[in-house]
């Protein structure tokens, strides 16, 4: 089995295309993308806004269809909803009128399966959230939503986890904290996770590559390897390779930015009132 | 396939867009609570000195029964009365629980079908605008003459004027689609659970404020009804008492219809509350 893993890819997407029929006529969201991901690894996809990431983390779910190419996951096409991927999305979408313990339910009452109690538990305990059960969202933080909807998606113990921009809504503080837990969930489970992301410094702090896509359609342009460590201290994170790094990646997604003014910083300053001060 | 097909692209709602926002929920789920006894204090005073200074006014100026009965004899013709009323609000009960029974389960059928399918939808709207905005009671002669003077004229003007509200306020609730929680709920391999796990309770708070609204709308047509023609019911009442000039008696099926109209209210209320607190 480990031999079959190590040259099969855990997940792999093959010339996704998807084309919207949109009143104004066809939209191509994504066009040709290629991507492998093996078992254990994380990976990032980061782009400019409206270049297809969730497009293509929807398709690599089932939750919609390709226009062509395919998704294949452990060696088998992708046609639909699977047990095996769990999936994040962008803020926490837990269910308002159900508690805590019943959104976790949520995905067994739908599968017509017992749910894992103990893992639960567990995992519960693992996010900070136990004895939150009987409480309703709207009781909870921003950041202990989204850790609920964490262990909702863990619950059943997919193979693969899907999170599109899982911490976008949260502040700075938070979104660190909850990059620090999904390692350190990853360090126990080695789940294989896709995510979504608009932070490079998220990126590269969680993921083995970080794969940068172009304005639509939406393309691979080209996948940076991360090769540092886990667990990601701190000093790792400020150190000038990753501060490279993020340059290189920021620099691919906005471009070299070219402003209407000068250059900054130059002799000809047009603000030399602003130097008195 | 339409659904599988959507742009899934919520990324422009802001923090907070599951919740989709609605103010006329205000009904169900805000009302004032009464949390000290300084305020139950005040608002018994201020109760005793309306009806008192009601009762003290009429007094002073002597004021004849048949213009306005002083409030204590409007209590005791409730209590003397009553023996007699009873039945009549038991046929007035009757025509209510019927008629919005019937109309209710229709509305609510018609609503959670009808958002389904778009178009259809839109077919359908102006007619049952029209039959929210008609005054259902003009129909009354023509039922009377139809059926006679039993319930059946009143069930039925009264399904006819709750069944569209009930109808137009659960279509509201139904059409609020969160293509995220369908999209995640669609993850775990639902179909047709979607209708009762995620759109349905979503519907709920919208659905509790149809029935209200469809409920109170019920009992003023069945009261309309009862005074348009037949021998019994409140709104007869109301007719025999002022047309024999019985003022007081008069007032004490006011107050009765009153208190079933707070009643009502007041039931919605607690189970909005119970079952669709979340929407605060």
């Amino acid at each position: 089995m480990t031999a079959k893993q190590s040259t099969q890819p855990k997940l792999r997407v093959s010339g996704a295309t998807k084309v919207y029929n949109t009143r104004s006529g066809d939209l191509t969201a994504i066009d040709r993308c290629s991507l492998d991901v093996m078992d254990g690894e994380i990976v990032s996809i980061v782009g400019p806004s409206g270049c297809g990431k969730t497009t293509l983390l929807w398709s690599m779910s089932g939750l919609h269809g390709l226009s062509s190419g395919e998704v294949l996951l452990d060696g088998v096409p992708v046609t639909g909803p699977n047990p095996e991927i769990g999936l994040v999305f962008q803020e926490a979408n837990l269910l308002p009128w159900r508690d805590l313990d019943a959104n976790i339910n949520f995905p067994f009452e739908i599968k017509g399966t017992k749910p894992d109690r103990a893992w639960i538990n567990e995992l519960l305990h693992r996010v900070g959230l136990d004895g939150f059960g009987g409480r309703y969202p709207r009781e909870l933080s921003g950041g202990m939503q989204q850790r609920a909807a964490l262990v909702r998606a863990l619950s059943y113990k997919p193979s693969l986890l899907l999170m599109d921009e899982p911490f976008g809504a949260l502040d700075a503080f938070t979104r660190e904290e909850m990059n620090r837990l999904v390692e350190e969930i990853w360090m126990d489970t080695h789940t294989t996770i896709v995510l979504i992301t608009h932070s490079i410094e998220e990126a590269i702090f969680l993921s083995d590559r970080v794969v940068v896509m172009s304005p639509r359609p939406g393309r691979v342009a080209s996948i940076h390897e991360i090769p540092f460590p886990r667990p990601r201290s701190l000093d790792i994170m400020t150190s000038s390779e990753v501060f490279n790094l993020m340059n290189t990646i920021k620099m691919e997604i906005v471009g070299a930015r070219q402003s209407r003014y000068p250059q900054g910083g130059t002799a000809a300053s047009p603000q030399p009132a602003r130097a008195a001060e | 396939m339409s659904e599988t097909d959507a742009i899934p692209e919520f990324e422009s709602k802001g923090a907070g867009a599951s919740d989709v926002g609605i103010t006329n929920m205000s009904a169900l789920t805000s009302g004032p609570g009464i949390k000290s006894v300084r305020e139950v204090v005040a608002i018994v005073l201020v109760a005793v000195i309306v009806i008192g200074g009601t009762e003290a006014l009429l007094n002073i100026f002597a004021v004849p029964q048949y213009v306005l009965p002083k409030p204590s004899e409007i209590a005791v013709a409730l209590v003397t009365e009553f023996p007699l009323i009873a039945p009549h609000l038991g046929h007035t009960l009757v025509e209510l629980f019927g008629g919005f029974a019937i109309g209710a389960s229709v509305g609510l059928i018609l609503a959670a079908v009808i958002t389904q399918f778009p178009f259809a939808e839109k077919i359908v709207t102006p007619y049952i605008l029209l039959l929210v905005t008609t005054p259902m009671l003009a129909l009354v002669p023509l039922l009377i003459l139809r059926f006679g003077f039993g319930y059946e004229p009143r069930i039925i003007a009264v399904a006819l004027a709750s069944g569209p509200m009930v109808m137009i306020n659960a279509a509201t609730g139904f059409r609020r689609v969160d293509q995220a929680k369908i999209a995640l709920a669609r993850s775990y391999g639902a179909s047709t659970q979607i209708f009762w796990k995620v759109r349905a309770p979503m519907a709920l708070p919208m659905i509790f404020v149809g029935l209200m609204v469809g409920s109170i709308f019920g009992l003023l047509t069945a009261v309309g009804a009862e005074m348009v023609g037949g021998g019994f019911g409140l709104g007869n009442r109301l007719t025999s008492y002022s047309s024999m000039i019985q003022m007081p008696q008069f007032f004490a099926v006011v107050l009765i219809l009153s208190i079933l109209g707070i009643l009502i209210y007041v039931f919605f209320f607690l189970m909005g509350k119970k079952f669709a607190s979340w929407e605060a």
